[in-house]
């Protein structure tokens, strides 16, 4: 039986429950609604929630620990023999599975029975092509011991979705009898299910600790993976990055980090000035009527994707720069620079940069700017002399928050700064970023077992690790700053 | 200050007067417009980055909306596609995409014959190239929806070929087309023709919305059908998971959480997950949904997931930013008729505070829906043909999505796809206009101020 066929019917059996717990309750009442504790619907709810709520978390964490569980058990079947020159235990895995679902897949389209699968042997039919006839492509012919853990595996995962069914409708039927028969007009059913909703309520709140716990374990994982398999002194301090897909390559983290550090130094270089003065601008000097077009004008500016800021770097603004400035200057001919992705990118920070300095300028009180007048500074001086070194804490926050937002962009810089990674200082040349390098050891193709392809999982931490303390410093600053003037 | 005069005899007095300025003022005067002159040239770079941005996309996209058409009297040869004249629906199904590409040639044949239309050089199977490679493909679907035309004479539309489509909007010239192995000048020329005698047209491209991509030497074919289903797809599954446990996180933590250190880390953990790189959901999703759980690459499943939990802080932050501008008296009003603290949440604040929570959600949603890295390390980029299958099936059903397409044309060597690319983001803009006015409209329209 399918997972979201048991999940239908654990809520309609819930449903159910809620009209006969309610009638129920009524009944017992002898139909007065005032010898009930509860109203009615409450007794409803109860019945609802005890039906539903622990059949449902029972089959999330069935469906959770189920393929491991099969994996575990198949993996046992596996010798070493089995595992070719080259191979790994998790690619001769990744066959089972494939194998696994080529032959579900068979069963279905009628190209095999249940008596020929069982009789099938990898020396007597040809397995391959026989997958090969129903979509599934395979790198190499099938082994005995493989085929046998692949049907072995089809097996178990059959067996332990049956049971997952059965043991799932089990406890949502428990759930609705019980509950029915705790039902009396003394019954406290309000406090019974507004309890069970409040912890409801905290385990939709602890999604946001999961997910993060979810975030650094993937990456600390697949890090330490990473550091079996390469040498940590080379990661940190390797000078190059060349990746080899035989092995022995260099995965040095140094001219991603200085080409992540270049880009979002020129975007921060474009953006800050343009944004403070923008921020500055709008609050001090601009009328109504101005203000009430600029802004949401510069906000549109932050609502658009990143891939629109992307194919903006590709199409216009690196074809630009390099036939107007890299070719007459002699200083590259690619038109993905460094230059051309932090331009990009300064655009994109504008509106971050403007609209949080905005909130710390109208955060300083009017007073002091009225203290300033009135000693007979003018506007400007009044902004130079006051109003910023006052602001100064938020605006650091601020640009902080910008830098990390620079450090962390993808799109615009995998389509704009190129993908060689060089430690260069002319910003006319491509160069290549950390999130770029993630991408591209990401797609396609992954093997989960090479040095080449975890490296992504050690630049995720990397990156991970310092936008989070950016992040952290930044909103240190801006609060201890905002207790300043409340 | 009668001492400072009397001390600062020594100093000579300024002989200024109001109406003059001395040149210390005009110095501090001119630092001021100085100033000001520099806020407003920000704001107009500002402005000019975003009307520069906008222009450029919408220069390069907007053809993408039209497409160039021939249209051809094709003779549906029945010794051709029912060589044993048995009129068999089994049988003409058989026939190959190549059986059709002679059809083509003879219409032109047919063409060239009547109108007097042909350019030296270019034979009628030749001509067959002005018609895209999928056109042959379009003309066995057309037989196959009803084989009992094989035997008439039918009015065919076909898509042109990229290079003649790129002709007619400006993008082949004859000199380029010297120099490129794809497109003659003679063949520009025969298209040309054709025009002149009606058979070609450049009209509106319905196909861009609705086909499917295409390979890399048919750009004319490809469409966004597959990735505006998979966008949407993806969107369902953001709204359905996102919405309520969104908001009843924000529930507990505004209304029901005690001040300790454990809410205390859930606050903070939100506000660090709204400022998370995009591309570290995306690792996330990869290690934990494709990993471990086993769900498949490329489905809208997987992105859905995954988006979710990137919109999550900014539900959260929205709806309990409106349910804080719920006056606490509503709260006390229902406490004091006997209401409980989860009915006066649930029948009063919640209902007050939806419009707020409403327009947030659309917010997210837009964000989400415009989001690309996470997409390209789930397997989105793959190059999917298929239209995924009705939910909830389809969920699983390997997809593409708006801004993963854009940058998988970007990725290809035909410039034509940029064109594509460029106009799949005035697409995806359109849906992002579109969702933030009906938030704006929402929060205009239900907002209440209290």
């Amino acid at each position: 039986m399918n997972a979201g066929l048991v999940i239908l019917a654990v809520i309609a059996l819930a449903t159910l429950g809620y009209f006969v717990g309610r009638a129920r309750a009524l009944a017992k009442a002898g139909g007065d609604i005032r010898g009930l504790h509860s109203l009615p619907n409450y007794y409803g709810q109860t019945v609802f929630l005890f039906t539903a709520v622990p059949a449902l978390l029972v089959c999330v964490g069935w469906l959770l620990l189920q393929p491991l569980y099969v994996e575990h058990r198949v993996s046992d079947m596996i010798t070493p023999a089995d595992i070719a020159e080259g191979s790994s235990q998790s690619l001769v895995m990744a066959d089972i599975r494939r194998i696994a679902t080529g032959l579900d897949t068979a069963v279905a389209r009628g190209a095999l029975t249940g008596a020929d699968l069982s009789s099938l042997s990898a020396d007597a039919t040809d397995v391959r092509a026989l997958l090969a006839g129903v979509g599934v492509a395979l790198a190499s012919e099938v082994k005995g011991s493989v085929l046998a853990a692949a049907k072995e595996y089809r097996a178990a995962t059959a067996t332990l979705k049956m049971a997952m069914s059965v043991v799932v409708i089990l406890i949502a039927l428990a759930g609705f009898v019980l509950s029915l028969r705790r039902l009396r007009p003394d019954f406290r059913a309000r406090n019974v299910s507004e309890t069970a909703i409040k912890a409801l309520l905290i385990l939709a709140s602890s999604v946001a600790i999961l997910t993060t716990v979810g975030i650094i374990f993937s990456l600390v994982f697949e890090t330490a993976n990473f550091f079996g398999l390469h040498s940590a002194a080379d990661f940190f301090f390797g000078l190059t990055w060349n990746p080899q897909f035989r092995g022995g390559s260099d995965l040095g983290i140094l001219p991603l980090l200085w080409g992540t550090l270049y880009v979002s130094f020129v975007a921060l270089l474009f953006a800050v000035p343009i944004g403070l003065l923008v921020a500055i601008y709008l609050s001090e000097y601009a009328s109504n009527r101005v203000r009430t077009i600029v802004k949401p004008a510069v906000e549109i500016l932050a609502g658009i994707p990143t891939i629109v800021y992307g194919l903006f770097a590709l199409i216009t603004v690196g074809p630009l720069l390099r036939d107007y400035f890299a070719q007459p200057l002699g200083l590259g001919t690619s038109s993905s620079s460094v230059l051309t992705a932090g331009l990009v990118m300064g655009v994109m920070l504008i509106p971050f940069v403007s609209s949080l300095s905005d909130d710390v300028i109208n955060a300083v009180p009017q007073s002091m700017r009225d203290g300033s007048y009135g000693l007979g500074a003018t506007q400007s001086e009044t902004v130079k002399q006051v109003i910023l070194p006052a602001a100064l804490p938020g605006i650091v926050g601020a640009i902080l928050l910008a830098a990390s937002r620079a450090i962390g962009e993808t799109m615009i810089v995998v389509m704009g700064a190129g993908a060689a990674a060089k430690l260069s200082l002319n910003p006319l040349e491509a160069m290549t970023t950390i999130t770029v390098k993630i991408v591209s050891q990401l797609t396609g193709d992954t093997e989960f077992a090479s040095p080449e392809t975890l490296v992504a999982f050690a630049l995720g931490l990397s990156l991970f690790v310092v936008t989070l303390g950016l992040n952290v410093l930044a909103l240190y600053i801006v609060r201890k700053y905002r207790e300043q003037y409340e | 200050m009668t001492d400072a005069t009397s001390s600062g005899g020594a100093t000579p007095r300024h002989s200024s007067s109001l109406l003059t300025q001395d040149a210390r003022t005009l110095k501090r005067n001119a630092a001021e417009s100085r100033f000001r002159a520099y806020g407003l040239s920000a704001v107009v770079i500002a402005m000019l980055a975003l009307v520069f941005l906008l222009g450029s996309i919408l220069h390069n996209g907007s053809s993408a909306f039209r497409q160039t058409f021939i249209t051809l009297d094709v003779y549906l040869d029945p010794a051709k596609l029912d060589k044993k004249g048995t009129g068999n629906a089994e049988e003409i199904r058989k026939v190959t995409t190549f059986g059709y590409a002679p059809l083509i040639a003879a219409s032109f044949e047919k063409l060239f014959e009547e109108e007097g239309i042909g350019v030296e050089g270019i034979s009628a199977k030749k001509a067959g190239d002005l018609i895209s490679k999928e056109g042959a493909a379009d003309l066995r679907r057309f037989v196959h929806e009803d084989t009992t035309r094989v035997g008439e004479t039918v009015s065919f539309s076909f898509l042109a070929s990229g290079r003649i489509d790129g002709f007619f909007k400006g993008r082949v010239t004859m000199e380029s087309a010297e120099r490129d192995s794809n497109v003659s000048p003679a063949q520009l020329m025969l298209a040309e023709q054709l025009k002149e005698a009606g058979h070609l047209k450049t009209s509106w491209n319905w196909g861009f919305l609705t086909m499917a991509d295409a390979s890399e030497n048919r750009p004319e074919a490809a469409g966004l059908g597959v990735a505006i289903l998979g966008s949407f797809y993806m969107m369902i599954v953001v709204l359905v998971l996102s919405l309520p446990i969104g908001v009843a996180a924000s529930i507990y933590l505004e209304e029901f959480a005690p001040k300790n250190w454990i809410t205390d880390i859930i606050e903070v953990n939100i506000s660090n997950l709204a400022a998370v790189p995009s591309i570290v959901f995306g690792i996330l999703g990869l290690a934990i949904f494709i990993n471990f759980a086993g769900l498949p690459q490329s489905a809208p499943i997987v992105g859905g997931l995954v988006l979710t939990l990137m919109t999550l802080p900014t539900i959260i932050i929205a709806t309990r930013a409106s349910l804080k501008a719920v006056p606490p008296s509503i709260r006390d009003a229902a406490l004091g008729v006997g209401a409980s603290k989860m009915q006066a949440v649930f029948h009063h604040v919640l209902p007050l505070a939806a419009p707020g929570i409403l327009t947030g959600t659309i917010i997210g949603l837009a964000q989400a829906l415009g989001e690309t890295a996470p997409l390209l390390l789930i397997g989105m980029v793959a190059f999917v043909r298929e239209f995924p299958a009705a939910p909830p099936e389809g969920f699983f059903d390997p997809a593409s999505a708006l801004p993963v397409q854009v940058y998988n044309w970007t990725q290809r060597a035909d410039p034509a796809f940029v064109e594509r690319a460029s106009g799949a983001i005035i697409v995806l803009l359109v849906f992002l206009l579109i969702m933030n006015a009906i938030a704006i409209v929402l929060r205009r329209r239900f907002e209440r101020r209290w």
